[in-house]
């Protein structure tokens, strides 16, 4: 793995009125990494990636991504640059059908102009994105009318669309069943070899099993970060998160 | 399948465009100017369309958009002796150039306060007409020199040169709405009016969008403001009053939002239901009112919004 910094945060802090829900955090993500950002409930992880994402701007600090300070940019260059989000609470264009939920999230890139993208490449483009979830065979079904597992699925395939960066993926296997989430990991691991992947995750296995690096979240500060072996050995955060 | 949809689609808009053409040869004078009339209303309805249909900008402020079109033609023929041409050029101006300044401030808000951030401008444009009273006679208005309502040298007082420009001006709208309907830029317009944060995380800068199709609606609107004024020849304050934001809100609805031909057959359904039960009883609102009533109940889409969900999903 090539050690370039594809995203980092120096001193970043987001406060709403008096709490400080992330907390100077200075953060360092390779390329090509699948971290998985732990902590305990209201620990800051969501308030961090939107950080990181542009949803809402931080207090103090800056955002680097990819060389360049992205802390002023507004979310929908970010998206441009690189960074994709999928979102927690499953958000997908619900009266639409699956390959227009993925094609909305491929048409800008391939746009050439004015007149948008060239509908057969837009389509093949949607169309091998939904396949590499498993979904082609759903390709037309309204997406509210799919499954909660598909529903998810659909929404790593917009992510896959943007051909991101990085690829933050906010609780992706909340819901889902012990099937689901196996082919969730193989999905991620396939994803995470053309692209960087920044997980949120509280299902353990999930975390141990794909993460190379994981980091902790505890009340707004990285507690500890390392790999998953050195994390499981690691007594702060015993104490903070996995309970003892 | 779908370069089928597009074909038929494209033929049944195409062959409302000739059957309206072909009336004009057998309508009775009366129905003739009505129809003349609807077409330049259901323009204004599908300018409309466009912010609410298809964007899910809930405005009440296209009043202003549809009065600066028929104010700026309509003045600058009474006081500069601009003719029809120069006349609807200015509309699409007036209405283009408010419409961008009254979307870069309104569209910061949403929602409801939307709607209320953009009625609060039309009557402020509505009161507007008032205080410059003394070139707008307000209330009154005032009539556009009829030597001045001519294009091409064709004279737009003649039933069958008015006819005939309602419908290229439908028809311009109507291709115009088609072509948004069925862009890659309308794909991104239904995704904000579905779901705004989730299209802005896929990259797209909503508000840019919004505006641009704030300022298509607004031009739109003020080019058939201009035309109404041109072919009608009456310009007064009544056309900058709130009626006139709610009516194409109500002929959009009552048509089917979202739809390329709803907003023609809810003006010509609305214009005909006022006009027939206007005919049997002074009450007739009332008749209006149940009629509105049963739609909703039948209809909660709009005529051609409820038909495409049951019958017909490839109507755009």
């Amino acid at each position: 793995m090539a050690a370039v910094t594809l995203l980092s945060t120096e001193n970043l802090s987001k406060q709403f009125g008096g709490l400080t829900a992330v907390d100077g955090v200075s953060f360092t993500f390779l390329e090509g990494e699948i971290r998985a950002l732990i902590g305990p409930n209201g620990a800051g992880k969501t308030t961090f990636v939107n950080l990181l994402s542009g949803r809402i701007p931080p207090t103090t600090g800056r955002v680097v991504f990819a060389g360049e300070d992205v802390t002023r940019l507004p979310a929908h260059t970010r998206v441009n640059r690189g960074i994709a989000y999928t979102f927690q609470i499953t958000s997908t264009f619900a009266g639409m059908s699956a390959l227009e939920n993925v094609k909305l999230s491929a048409q800008r890139r391939l746009s050439t102009g004015f007149f948008g993208p060239n509908p057969d490449l837009l389509e093949r483009v949607a169309l091998s994105a939904l396949d590499r979830v498993g979904l082609a065979d759903r390709q037309d079904e309204i997406a509210g009318n799919l499954s909660y597992g598909h529903q998810r699925l659909l929404e790593v395939a917009m992510g896959l669309g943007l051909d991101p960066k990085l690829l933050i993926l906010d609780e992706p296997t909340q819901g889902l069943s012990d099937e689901e989430i196996a082919v969730f990991v193989k999905l991620v691991r396939e994803i995470a070899r053309n692209a960087s992947v920044l997980l949120i995750e509280h299902n353990m296995d999930v975390v141990m099993g794909l993460a190379d690096t994981i980091t902790v979240l505890d009340r707004g500060r990285i507690l500890a970060e390392g790999t998953p072996e050195e994390i499981r050995r690691n007594d702060a955060v015993r104490r903070a998160y996995l309970g003892n | 399948m779908r370069s089928r949809w597009v074909n038929k689609a494209t033929a049944l808009h195409l062959g409302v465009i000739a059957v309206l053409f072909a009336l004009q040869f057998v309508l009775p004078d009366y129905h003739h100017v009505n129809l003349a009339r609807v077409m330049v209303l259901a323009s204004f309805a599908m300018g409309y369309n466009i912010a609410f249909g298809y964007t899910g900008l809930l405005s009440l402020g296209h009043a202003m958009f549809f009065a600066a079109g028929l104010y700026a033609a309509g003045l600058m023929a009474l006081f500069a002796g601009v003719g029809a041409g120069g006349g609807l050029l200015l509309g699409v101006i007036a209405g283009l150039v408010v419409a961008a300044a009254v979307g870069c401030l309104a569209l910061r808000t949403t929602g409801v306060s939307f709607m209320i951030v953009t009625l609060m401008f039309a009557q402020a444009a509505f009161l507007a007409t008032f205080y410059f009273g003394e070139y707008t006679r307000g209330d009154e208005g005032f009539v556009i020199p009829s030597n001045l309502r001519s294009l091409f040298g064709l004279s737009l007082v003649e039933p069958t040169t008015r006819y005939f420009v309602a419908l290229t001006l439908f028809s311009l709208c109507m291709a115009v709405s088609f072509a948004i309907a069925r862009s890659s830029m309308g794909r991104v317009l239904a995704a904000i009016r579905e779901n705004e944060e989730r299209t802005r995380m896929l990259g797209y800068n909503v508000f840019l969008y919004k505006l641009v199709a704030l300022v298509i609606s607004g031009a739109i609107s003020g080019a058939v403001g201009a035309a109404y004024g041109m072919l009608f020849g009456y310009v007064g304050a009544t056309f900058a009053s709130i009626q006139y934001s709610i009516l194409p809100l109500l002929w959009v609805l009552m048509g089917g939002a979202a739809t390329v031909l709803g907003p023609f057959v809810g003006t010509l359904l609305m214009f005909y239901l006022v006009d027939i039960s206007s005919g049997f009883t002074s009450a007739n609102m009332l008749i209006v009112g149940l009629a509105l009533i049963g739609l909703i109940l039948f209809f909660p889409k709009g005529i051609l919004g409820t038909l495409r969900e049951r019958a017909a999903p490839w109507l755009p």
